[in-house]
């Protein structure tokens, strides 16, 4: 398959806010589909029921908001109000539950507001274990297992330990190709654009895993059959970006102001555990585990000890990366919050970063893209150590 | 007023003006007279836990309300900001790193001691968890995490319960007893939940006493004063409950003599509208806030932000026959620990209940756990009580944010509307 076919495909799903896939989805399979918001949802144990798990990140910059800004004040973050304008204009009847994991006090409340305005619906908050050891992983198991037992409620089938496994190693797969896709670009950044990489990430949200996982094999066969131009670019990460995403033109902004971003944070869920669930005879445990164990580190995710901004530093090391570029969502508290502490572990390790705000539907591209152009010069110029 | 009314009225809020300095002085010399010092959070706080250590809390959130209300907050945030904290982020947070980054000078202009432990109650915020992973940073000391599950479903379940206890018993405690040096003493726990218990009955007499006509307090702008006791580094201490019976005397005194709260423009007797008010205050400009209240001539009969360390009135109390159990579900109750539905309905509550005339909302910039679904709170709370709400914006404790003569403008023009909606008007 050629690579434009693929990524057309990406782009198709990226901009239908109708969510016809899903649509068509649970028509075909006569089953249901559970939403949820970022940053991480157990995927696994609503594939096990037999349902469709679909990433909601919001509107993006082709949704107009009519009359999502009415239940937000001007200083709350964009995600929130174009998630609301996608429920009351009805884009997302189509869903059966919504999963609101614990990632920030929006989010959290966001999850209190649908529960009025969508009454009858399986809501949830999703309240995500920041202790690690035993009593975490305690309270985590019984979260599961209440999820489970409304999600067998819904669908109407039984999530059985064969069921919970065989998703187990579908997503493992999942996970292991785009670890491999993540590797390829870092390897080849001048094929494997980001654009692309971003339109293949944000279509894990809505496709069945099993599909996702084949577009992922298809599009790595073409690209490493590929011919594109090797380009003089800096090697950047991006980080900040977990939960509202920036937008496509903002993304492709940052690659053509002379950046090859070589790792990135967006669309984290499909790749937030580092180790392959475990496949046994206890899975519900060892999908709490899994979530408790080797992870990314990300904004929402408490540090217990000392190590903030160990991660992002490892990735710079691994991936040959000459700087950082932090880009939060406007009003982030999150995000915005962890910048400085990071900031000053990038400044001892002698790693140069810029940083910015965005919103999903910024328009203002070209500041930015000037920001990040003088960015990559001044690494060309001076380098980076 | 004669003198013997001006006295009587002054006597707890000379109480708790001395307690609060008091524990400054203490935190002062805390290091040369060896005591350990806690920072912890206000809401859900486990005071009596550190107290049975016999050690000393800090609340980062109110070193920053004072120093709102002492208009230092402004020069603070910058300082902050110019460390790379950005303008979108809670001021509370900047307004105590930039406190810290010029030295740590309290707000009654003594020093304030290093932690020996961060005791990082997650309670109703996520933003707390940042604020110490920050302050991690800073202090060479351990910090200990309880996390407490958010009331999601609008109740608290057995699974929550245990894991809040399970976390005491086997994180919270062991930490406590490392860093303090000594054993924990269930016994002392027990005695000063006792006294918390009675503080807390007193309290939610006072609250009560709103619902009389003319309210003998003010649930918010006098509320806030009557919280700290109670919410800070008293509760569980036997000058706690005295402040609580001195308060309440003086509230009988005014409900016997039909009088209304004191004020800083003098007694409000002649109270034109009754208003219940979600959200808290701007501390640097409490008393322009309350000044343009008063002069609309409107008592505030409720409040939730007076309810951000816990909520009484719906019958709970510190248990000492439950002790771990009962701090858990004490840090659990917070009001921003509720879910959006219950804090619809408890602010509904207070509108029946205190015989509201209407409600104010004030929004504020820094605070997500509060702010994010308040205009939905607002369309509620319409539907529901037939009430009409006034919604107002500006900030905690960053000044930039305050606009007097916008705030000003929207809530004289709500109150021409209640008043044309009066029977009879």
């Amino acid at each position: 398959m050629k690579v434009e076919t693929i990524i057309k495909r990406c782009e198709d799903l990226y901009d239908d806010l109708d969510f016809n896939y899903v649509k068509d989805w649970k028509e075909k399979n006569k089953a249901g589909a559970i939403g949820f918001m970022p940053v991480y949802a157990p995927r696994e144990l609503i594939h096990a029921a037999g349902m469709l798990p679909v990433g909601i990140m919001g509107g993006g910059d082709n949704l107009e908001i009519i009359r999502g800004d009415a239940y937000f004040q001007s200083y709350i973050c964009r995600i929130p109000r174009s998630t609301i304008e996608l429920g009351v204009s009805g884009r997302l009847d189509f869903l059966d539950g919504m999963l609101f994991p614990a990632i920030c006090d929006v989010i959290r409340n966001l999850s209190g507001m649908w529960q009025i305005m969508f009454e009858g619906k399986y809501i949830k908050y999703l309240d995500m274990p920041q202790n690690f050891g035993a009593e975490g992983r305690r309270f985590y198991l019984t979260e599961l297992a209440g999820m489970a037992k409304a999600f067998e409620k819904i669908s109407g089938n039984k999530i059985t330990p064969e069921a919970l496994n065989h998703s187990f190693g579908l997503y493992n797969e999942n996970r292991h190709l785009i670890t491999e896709l993540y590797d390829l670009r870092s390897q080849m950044p001048h094929k494997v654009k980001t654009a692309e990489l971003f339109l293949l990430m944000r279509a894990s949200n809505i496709l069945e895993v099993g599909e996702h996982t084949k577009m992922l094999r298809d599009y790595i066969t073409a690209i490493s059959n590929s011919e594109r131009p090797e380009r003089d670019h800096v090697r950047v990460v991006v980080t900040g970006t977990f939960c509202e995403q920036p937008p496509l033109t903002l993304v492709k902004a940052l690659e053509n102001s002379g950046c090859f971003i070589v790792d990135d944070d967006w669309v984290l869920g499909n790749r937030y555990q580092l180790e392959p669930i475990a496949i046994g005879d206890k899975p519900i445990e060892a999908l709490a585990d899994a979530y408790l164990g080797e992870t990314v580190a990300t904004a929402s995710r408490y540090v217990p000890g000392p190590g903030k901004g160990d991660y992002l530093v490892r990735q710079v090391r691994e991936r040959k990366a000459e700087g950082v570029i932090f880009a939060a969502p406007s009003f982030c508290d999150p995000a915005l919050l962890d910048r400085p502490m990071i900031q000053e572990v990038l400044a001892r390790e002698n790693i140069p970063y810029t940083a910015f705000k965005y919103a999903e539907n910024t328009g203002q591209i070209q500041v930015i893209k000037e920001q990040t152009g003088t960015f990559a010069d001044s690494i060309k110029l001076w380098g980076s150590q | 007023m004669n003198v013997q009314q001006k006295i009587q009225k002054e006597d707890s809020m000379i109480m708790q003006k001395e307690m609060i300095a008091g524990h400054f002085e203490n935190l002062a010399r805390a290091t040369e007279n060896g005591k350990k010092v806690v920072y912890t959070f206000v809401p859900g706080n486990l005071n009596e836990l550190i107290l049975a250590f016999d050690m000393l809390p800090v609340h980062p959130e109110v070193n920053a309300l004072q120093s709102g209300m002492r208009k230092m907050s402004g020069d603070y945030i910058q300082e902050a900001e110019k460390f790379g904290h950005s303008e979108d982020v809670c001021a509370y947070v900047k307004c105590d790193i930039g406190m810290m980054k010029k030295g740590n000078i309290g707000p009654t202009g003594l020093p304030l001691p290093k932690p020996d432990l961060l005791l990082l109650s997650y309670t109703g915020c996520f933003t707390f968890l940042k604020w110490f992973e920050i302050l991690k940073k800073e202090y060479d000391c351990p910090i200990v995490l309880l996390q407490v599950p958010y009331q999601a479903e609008g109740k608290i379940t057995p699974e929550m319960r245990d894991y809040v206890t399970r976390q005491l018993e086997e994180v919270v405690v062991p930490a406590l007893e490392k860093v303090s040096g000594k054993k924990f003493d269930r016994d002392r726990l027990k005695e000063m939940l006792a006294l918390s218990a009675q503080a807390e009955d007193l309290l939610v007499e006072v609250w009560n006493s709103a619902k009389n006509k003319p309210s003998p307090i003010d649930a918010y702008f006098g509320g806030v004063f009557y919280i700290g006791p109670i919410f800070t580094a008293f509760r569980g201490l036997p000058e706690c409950v005295d402040y609580y019976k001195a308060l309440k005397a003086e509230v009988n005194y005014r409900i016997k003599n039909k009088l209304g709260p004191v004020t800083p423009e003098g007694e409000l007797n002649d109270q034109k509208y009754r208003i219940v008010v979600e959200g808290p205050p701007s501390w640097p400009n409490f008393r322009d806030f309350w000044k343009i209240l008063t002069d609309e001539g409107v008592v505030m009969v409720a409040s939730t932000y007076t309810k951000v360390g816990g909520l009484f009135e719906d019958g709970f109390r510190h248990d000492p026959e439950r002790p771990l159990e009962s701090l858990g579900e004490y840090c659990m109750g917070c009001y921003t620990n509720h879910s959006l539905p219950a804090r619809v309905d408890i602010l509904e509550k207070y509108i029946k209940d205190f015989s509201a005339d209407g409600f104010m909302i004030h929004s504020i910039k820094s605070c997500n756990s509060f702010s994010a679904g308040q205009l939905l709170i607002m369309r509620e709370l319409e539907k529901r009580t037939g009430k009409a709400g006034v919604f107002i914006e500006s900030d905690l404790v960053d000044p930039r944010y305050f606009s007097a003569a916008n705030i000003k403008n929207r809530l004289e023009s709500y109150f021409q509307m209640i008043e044309t909606k009066r029977p009879g008007a």
